[in-house]
């Protein structure tokens, strides 16, 4: 699980690749919540169009991010989920939870 | 009148692989299992929906089923195809087992609430697959079913 950091004006993106599952999940995790605390932001985007795999586990990272993010005093939102985060995250019933952001599509 | 005698459907091919009980095979055993159904020629959504909840499966046996073992645990994955497109997945481990699987069952259970998990695991089994069975008993070890129609048909 490969991910890039993006700071803007107090946003933190977070933008991952690859398949997040419990084996990329573990590995993602620890230093996406060392980022979040550092860049001390006003606000985390979990970007997730790149993810082309996303299980139960997946949502387990996503919760706790969201979870870190909170607890950093920051706001939080999935950003353009793939059609497999989209999935998982609806059958949890996420979006009541966790905001999402779409970029607009030229 | 004519009864109409059900027939019982054909098995066509099968498998069975066995693999190391660690995290890293998680995508092997996915990848295995995409590539066995591949020949039934099935959407991008159902072959999505048969890695995710065999995902699920392997993920539980590793961190539920093994949690305690010592050395490493090893899971048998088995499946079969059958003519019509029935798919037929088995995931075993000889790990703790489960002492109230229908607790276990419930959407956002978990028994492991310190690892980050969602408790979603059997949840997302259920919805991506037709059936799901599972049999386990406490020492024992843990069995999960998961059987899935191509073809969008009911029988
Ligand atoms: N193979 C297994 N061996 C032992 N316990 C299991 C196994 N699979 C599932 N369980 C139990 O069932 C619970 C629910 O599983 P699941 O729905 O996948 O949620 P999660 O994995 O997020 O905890 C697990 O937390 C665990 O207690
Ligand atoms: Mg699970």
């Amino acid at each position: 699980m490969e991910y890039k950091v993006n700071r803007e004006g107090g946003v933190l993106t977070l933008s991952l690749t690859g398949e997040l599952d419990h084996h990329g999940a573990a590995s993602a995790r620890t230093s996406l919540d060392r980022e979040i605390r550092l860049a001390a932001p006003k606000k985390v985007v979990l970007e997730l169009s790149q993810v082309h795999f996303c299980d139960s586990s997946g949502l387990g990272l996503i919760m706790g991010r969201y979870r870190c993010a909170t607890a950093a005093g920051a706001a939080f939102a999935v950003k353009d989920p793939s059609p497999a985060v989209e999935r998982i995250m609806a059958l949890a019933g996420l979006g009541k939870i966790i905001k999402t952001e779409r970029s607009v599509k030229i | 009148m004519t009864a109409i005698k059900k027939k019982k459907a054909v098995k066509t091919d099968s498998f069975s692989l066995e693999i190391e009980a660690k995290s890293a095979n998680e995508s092997f055993a996915r990848m295995a299992v995409a590539a066995f159904v591949a020949r039934l020629d099935p959407t991008v959504s159902e072959l999505a929906d048969i890695k995710t909840a065999l995902s699920e499966a392997v993920t539980n046996a590793i961190v539920h089923g093994y949690r305690n073992s010592r050395g490493v645990g090893r899971i048998r994955i088995k499946g079969a195809v059958y003519e019509g497109g029935k798919v037929v997945l088995e995931v075993k481990d000889k790990g703790c087992g489960m002492a109230d699987v229908e607790l276990c069952l419930r959407p956002l259970y978990t028994g492991a609430p310190e690892e980050e998990r969602s408790g979603m695991g059997f949840t997302v089994m259920e919805s991506f697959c037709d059936s799901l069975r599972v049999r386990s008993a406490p020492g024992k070890g843990t069995t999960v079913v998961l059987t899935k129609r191509l073809g969008g048909g009911a029988e």
